[in-house]
């Protein structure tokens, strides 16, 4: 029954043993009692493969999936796939889905948002981003996940079909994709883009800092070493610049929702005033009714309120940008954790965390739609 | 002066809270065990002249390998004025009482102490959140001794937490302690910065953990 790992050779020299369960403690009593020193080099060795087991399963080096159904939502991608997620299905779904490209980014990336319509011309929209910041994983994971539960639901949900049947959704799953690839290739924890300016041998510009919003204020830094850096002016970075303009042209975005991780927060502005926006009032309750909706799933707890009160000053962001462009409805998402696994939460929480957030943005959806404005 | 009632999703009491949880980390963590802050119930906040400002809470705990084994505190911080070096005091009760871990613990010491190679390990989480299981006592051991670093180098304008280990090794010794040279990264919520930590943690199942060397480390560029 015994298992030989390291075969016996000759007296004084080490053997190494598996020993099934049962015959543990029959063998421990009898090294005891003939005087054999041993210790425990790996206490369960099923535990381990397994382990290994789900590693591999894991990182596999993938062959292309065939259709958005062969994808794994259940674990983190890079670049490459999540684009060729977005060609697949778009393919899979002509008259639903269609992607459009705002923009370049500092490296020459495409810059690719989904369009979700069921048709009309330029009807009122519902905007959601994730991944501005690079290294909140969960929200570019999640922003997948989202794509394929509208086309999943578009007809046998009837609060999305309703939705669908007068706006439509945009929806910008890799919004700092140079930034992405910097995670993937070099630091995990990168949170910038990847501009360069001469002056500086510092890299990067904190999108979120960049918008003219209370541009330049206390709540974003001056120097091109700090992860909140402004950058040299507003819209500065392509990757805003993208956005601002496809918000410019569009001109009948009525939602906004800016998604990071993590710390599980809704917020809404303003983040460079304590001056309440006029709609604090409305905000406040549709955050409420948002994260109560979240929280009815897995019990995850959201702490909720304006930017500037619930976290921090914070000048140059993209929701206040947004709500002085008259987007009511801004908000911003952090997702899981609040700090066990911070921004390496494991690939497990993924779907359960985009389940979640589902709910609370079709609450968000369906407020847009029944409050026109 | 008289307490005043904050609520609780406001970022100052947040970040106070976050204070007391890492200071009962220290505290209170094992190799089997690592208190973590769950949800802040109920924070007052006194400023008292000519001292600093202390904040009351209450506050759930769980623990990072058991979500749902939580338990109810109350803390009270206190940010001194005058001195920006001296850390905070902080002052807390547990109700009930925290998960025995004397087997685990002494499992993880013999399986340490029997080591014929010291200890050397990696991004603990990996990029994906992986933690393999026979690293789970390092990163708990790391998550309490940075709950000692995050205690000292706090201040109302931060919010640390312990973001990645990104090496460990272990340091044999000829005494029975256990020694272990850890670089971590703490992430700092209000700047959003990833600072790179050197600390050098000390641990004994009877003696408990002690951080006998620790500096800040210049950030990659």
């Amino acid at each position: 029954q015994l298992d030989f790992w390291l075969s016996p050779r000759g007296t004084g020299d080490p053997v190494d043993v598996r020993v099934p369960f049962p015959s543990l403690q029959p063998l421990k009593a009898h090294l005891e009692a003939n005087g054999v020193p041993y210790s425990i080099m790996i206490e369960d060795v099923q535990a381990l493969v397994d382990h290994e087991q789900m590693q591999m399963f894991r990182h596999r080096r993938r062959l292309q999936p065939l259709s958005t159904d062969a994808f794994d939502y259940s674990s983190y991608h890079n670049l490459d796939e999540i684009y060729a997620f977005m060609d697949l299905l778009v393919a899979e779904n002509p008259n639903l889905v269609s992607k459009l490209e705002i923009g370049r980014s500092t490296e020459d990336r495409p810059l690719y948002v989904l369009k979700f319509s069921k048709g009309g011309t330029n009807r009122p929209a519902i905007w959601i981003d994730t991944g501005i910041h690079s290294r909140e994983w969960v929200t570019q994971a999640s922003g997948v996940w989202f794509a394929k539960k509208i086309v999943q639901d578009q007809e046998k949900d009837e609060g999305l079909a309703s939705i669908l049947d007068q706006m439509d959704i945009f929806l910008e799953i890799v919004t700092n994709p140079d930034g992405f690839v910097f995670t993937h290739t070099t630091n995990r924890m990168w949170r910038k883009t990847r501009s360069k300016r001469s002056g500086s041998f510092c890299v990067g510009v904190d999108p979120n800092r960049n918008w003219d919003a209370g541009f330049g204020g206390s709540g974003s830094s001056s120097n091109p070493c700090s992860e909140t850096y402004r950058g040299p002016y507003a819209n500065s970075e392509p990757e805003v610049q993208a956005i601002v303009n496809f918000v410019k042209n569009h001109g009948n975005i009525k939602a906004f929702i800016s998604i990071h991780s993590y710390s599980q927060l809704l917020l809404y502005p303003y983040g460079y005033t304590t001056t309440p926006v006029p709609d604090a009032e409305e905000l406040h309750q549709v955050a409420e009714e948002a994260a109560a909706a979240l929280s009815s799933l897995y019990g995850t707890k959201y702490t909720y309120g304006s930017i500037i009160s619930t976290i921090y000053q914070a000048s140059g962001g993209t929701i206040d940008w947004t709500y002085n462009q008259g987007i009511k409805y801004s908000f911003t998402f952090e997702l899981r954790d609040t700090g066990r696994y911070g921004f390496l939460l494991p690939a497990s929480q993924i779907v359960p965390t985009a389940q979640e957030t589902w709910l609370a943005l079709k609450v968000i959806m369906r407020h847009t739609l029944e409050h026109p404005y | 002066s008289p307490a005043l009632e904050l609520p609780p999703s406001h970022s100052l009491p947040g970040r106070a809270a976050a204070l007391a949880a890492a200071f009962i980390a220290w505290r209170r963590g094992t190799p089997g065990r690592g208190p973590a802050l769950r949800a802040l119930s109920r924070a007052r906040r006194q400023d008292i002249d000519g001292v600093g400002h202390k904040y009351h809470l209450e506050f759930v705990l769980e623990d990072i390998f058991e979500k749902d084994s939580t338990v109810n505190c109350t803390a009270e911080v206190l940010y001194h004025l005058g001195n920006k070096n001296a850390a905070p005091d902080v002052q807390f009760t547990i109700e009930g009482e925290l998960k025995n871990t004397d087997e685990a613990d002494n499992l993880f010491y013999n399986r340490i102490k029997s080591l014929k190679n010291e200890l050397v390990a990696e991004n603990i989480p990996d990029s994906y959140g992986n933690v393999p299981p026979e690293m789970e006592p390092i990163r708990a051991l790391a998550w309490a001794a940075s709950g000692y670093v995050i205690w000292k180098n706090s201040n109302e304008n931060t919010k640390y937490q312990l973001a990645q280990i990104k090496h460990v090794k272990q340091v044999k010794r000829s005494d029975e302690y256990l020694e272990f040279d850890y670089m971590i990264l703490l992430h700092e919520n209000v700047s959003q910065e990833i600072i790179p930590w050197q600390m050098t943690v000390l641990w004994h199942p009877q003696h408990g953990i002690e951080v006998t060397q620790n500096s800040r480390q210049p950030k990659h560029v």
